[in-house]
């Protein structure tokens, strides 16, 4: 057991998975000497060689093509993009060929990769390296889509994408990267895809959300506890694809009550799947509107006004009260 | 049926006029009036000075991250000072001194870093796109813009400005095919500058140069010593005027070099050597070009030093202007502006929101 940090912990799922199977291989820009913007990648160079780190040149579609052939001859190649901002120049190729050739050739190839990028506002930068855009991803049939939240949680899906049959993209909340430290257990640990996790047990409300807005989420929890003796229910989806909905869809029926917190824009973003799975699942035990705490349907404004831009507990709380008012 | 050779219509040349001791070419010296002269060495001064001011206030915390030009001075200008108004400059995120040449306010480029969209704010008459972060993307418009041009049957061209990096992305090819393809006037000028990132040159191609990845379009191309401001112009003048003469167009690559960090965020220390960056330092192209002119008998050390106190009060009455800027602080629910020609009604709904929540907090931070 140590305490980490969820780039640490990162780097622990990576390193761990190449010294287990020497099918895997990092590749991206900057992530062998420099060790990656953020680090994540540091060290694995020094201990893997370039023939399994990659610094590589700077082209996205490249990276992500380039590993689909990887992939489609046996590896696992688990690539960076820099930031999630620039990672649309690989989308063609991942939802052209990584979320197809399992099916265009019934069976016969698979696409064993990990997209990794980071993701989110709240680090003071520059334009295109603060949003979120996960549901491209998610609204691809045939990726798989992770995000986690904590370094204990983040090591173990990792993990698990790594050895994930098929191509899983997996953002991580750059806000989180170094925001605080979690005790992530030595040995192996998996967290299997496509499962929710249920972070704090309540009677009164429920609230979904995932990656870096699982803290203000949190934090509203407590506060509403404190304050106004809501008891709230909490769940961390983990997965946006394959998305699991038993857990909150659960809870929407036994609380009545549900708001939905992220970052991305509202309009179309994950929140509005959650929605139409609540109508679809719990439409009878629904006692008030879905409320959805997102960023707004906007290009996230440069760093004066993310925090302005991005969902905080007082928007949360505001949320969570007029529902459990309503 | 015989297996020969196919001739090629463009050979790699290299130019250096001014080299790194001050030696100069007298055969390929071009005639630059003595105003321009000085005013190249002005702009070089003032992006030095500017972005020297950058990097302290980034250090104290007063702006964010930005990409530093140190080095980069001569590459740019030299290149830039062929353009007309009416010509286009599409720059991607280090051409902090072609913007400064070409009229950007920096008080506007200290918003932006500084982190206020209102820093985009460009002037009706200067044709210049904002800054582009996404690599070696925007070669692409610049391809249009210059297609346009030649639609309406202007005389204009149009510049674009990319790394060493920047010729790995697919869409720097896809510009110079669709530029070759439609014969357009379009100056394409790479800052090699040796790093992208931690990625030497020497990686991130096989290239012997940059300039050849002209040659599988048929572009011409040259090579020039980017740090020597005599080759930058030469070599410009003599793409811009076959671009403007319906000639189509040239890829430039400047050899200069990154003599700062990346961006604030960067740590060169961790994949290049001090002594590398001594070996470039000697070649410093405002020194280079400071010693051409002192030659000329168009500068002393008293004028360099006037022209030095000239730029910098420059440079602190705009961040002056910019202060002024920042503690007016701007409204939040600008944030819901320029989106759209017309703001959608759900967009007014948010922005209602915003103005509600920013309300309440308001009250909520007066109450204690
Ligand atoms: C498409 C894209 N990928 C990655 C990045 C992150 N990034 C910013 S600058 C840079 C290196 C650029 O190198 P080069 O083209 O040589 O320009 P330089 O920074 O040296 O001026 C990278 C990888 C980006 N901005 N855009
Ligand atoms: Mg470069």
């Amino acid at each position: 057991m140590a305490k980490l940090t969820m780039v640490q912990a990162i780097n622990l799922a990576l390193r761990q998975e190449m010294e287990k199977d020497d099918r895997v291989i990092v590749l991206g820009e900057d992530v062998g000497v420099d060790g990656g913007v953020f680090r994540v990648t540091e060290g694995l160079i020094e201990q893997f060689g370039p023939e399994r780190v990659l610094d590589t040149p700077l082209a996205e579609s490249g990276i992500a093509g380039f590993s689909i052939g990887m992939a489609l001859y046996g590896l696992r190649p688990v690539c960076e993009m820099q930031f999630s901002g620039f990672s649309y120049l690989a989308f063609h190729q991942m939802e052209s060929h990584a979320a197809r050739l399992r099916g265009r050739s019934l069976g016969r190839f698979s696409v064993p990769m990990v997209l990794r990028a980071p993701y989110g506002a709240g680090v003071r930068a520059l334009e295109h390296h603060s949003e979120s855009r996960e549901v491209y991803w998610a609204h691809t049939p045939g990726l798989k889509m992770v995000i986690p939240s904590s370094p204990r949680n983040a090591r173990a899906l990792l993990v698990s994408a790594i050895r994930d049959p098929d191509p899983v993209v997996y953002y991580e909340p750059k806000a989180l990267y170094r925001a605080f430290r979690e005790e992530v257990p030595d040995e192996e640990e998996t967290f299997p895809i496509g499962k929710s996790h249920m972070a704090r047990e309540g009677r009164d409300v429920t609230l979904v959300s995932f990656g870096a807005m699982m803290h203000p989420t949190l934090q509203a929890a407590e506060l509403l506890k404190e304050k106004d003796g809501i008891d709230a229910e909490v769940i961390d989806l983990l997965t946006l694809a394959p998305l699991d909905d038993s857990l909150f869809t659960a809870s929407a029926r036994k609380t009545g009550r549900v708001v939905v917190v992220h970052e991305a824009p509202r309009s179309f973003g994950a929140g509005a799947e959650l929605v139409a799975r609540l109508v679809e699942k719990s439409f009878l035990s629904l006692e008030a509107p879905v409320r959805r705490v997102t960023g707004f349907d906007l290009v996230i404004p440069l760093f004066q006004r993310e925090m302005d831009y991005l969902p905080g507990v007082h928007r949360i709380v505001s949320a969570v009260r007029e529902t459990v008012q309503y | 049926m015989p297996k020969k050779e196919i001739e090629l219509p463009y050979r790699v040349s290299y130019l250096s006029i001014l080299d790194e001791n001050g030696q100069l070419d007298k055969e390929l010296e071009p005639d630059i009036p003595e105003d321009l002269l000085l005013k190249l060495h002005r702009g070089m001064l003032l992006a030095r000075r500017f972005d020297e001011r950058m990097l302290t206030l980034q250090r104290q915390g007063k702006i964010g991250t930005f990409a530093p030009i140190k080095g980069q001075e001569a590459s740019q200008l030299g290149a830039v000072a062929l353009l007309e108004p009416s010509d286009w400059l599409v720059p991607s995120f280090r051409e902090m001194p072609s913007e400064l040449w070409r009229g950007k306010k920096m008080e506007n480029i200290l918003l932006v870093y500084g982190g206020y969209n209102e820093g985009g704010h460009i002037p009706s008459d200067l044709n210049d796109l904002p800054v582009s972060i996404p690599v070696g993307t925007h070669p692409l418009h610049a391809a249009g813009i210059a297609y346009a041009m030649k639609y309406r049957g202007k005389k204009d061209v149009a510049m674009t400005f990319f790394g060493d990096g920047a010729t790995s992305e697919g869409d720097f090819f896809e510009a110079m095919n669709f530029a070759s393809v439609y014969q357009v006037p379009l100056i394409f000028v790479c800052q090699n500058n040796q790093w992208a990132i931690s990625v030497p040159r020497s990686k991130q191609t096989r290239s012997r140069t940059l300039a050849q990845k002209a040659l599988a379009f048929d572009m011409p191309c040259i090579q020039v010593d980017g740090n020597d401001i005599l080759a930058v112009y030469a070599a410009a003048k003599e793409a811009v005027e076959r671009a403007r003469s319906g000639g189509g167009p040239t890829l430039m690559e400047c050899i200069t070099y990154r003599m700062s960090v990346h961006t604030t965020a960067d740590d060169p220390k961790r994949y290049r050597t001090d002594e590398e960056v001594a070996e470039w330092e000697k070649r410093d192209p405002l020194v280079r070009f400071q010693k051409y002119l002192k030659d000329k008998g168009l500068l002393s050390d008293e004028k360099i030093q006037a022209v030095d106190e000239e730029v910098k009060s420059e440079v602190k009455a705009a961040e002056g202007r910019w202060e002024e800027i920042t503690r007016k602080t701007p409204d939040p629910l600008d944030m819901f502006e320029h989106l759209y020609a017309e703001t959608p009604p759900h967009l007014l709904e948010q922005r209602a929101e915003l103005e509600r929540e920013l309300a309440e907090k308001r009250k909520e931070a007066d109450n204690g």
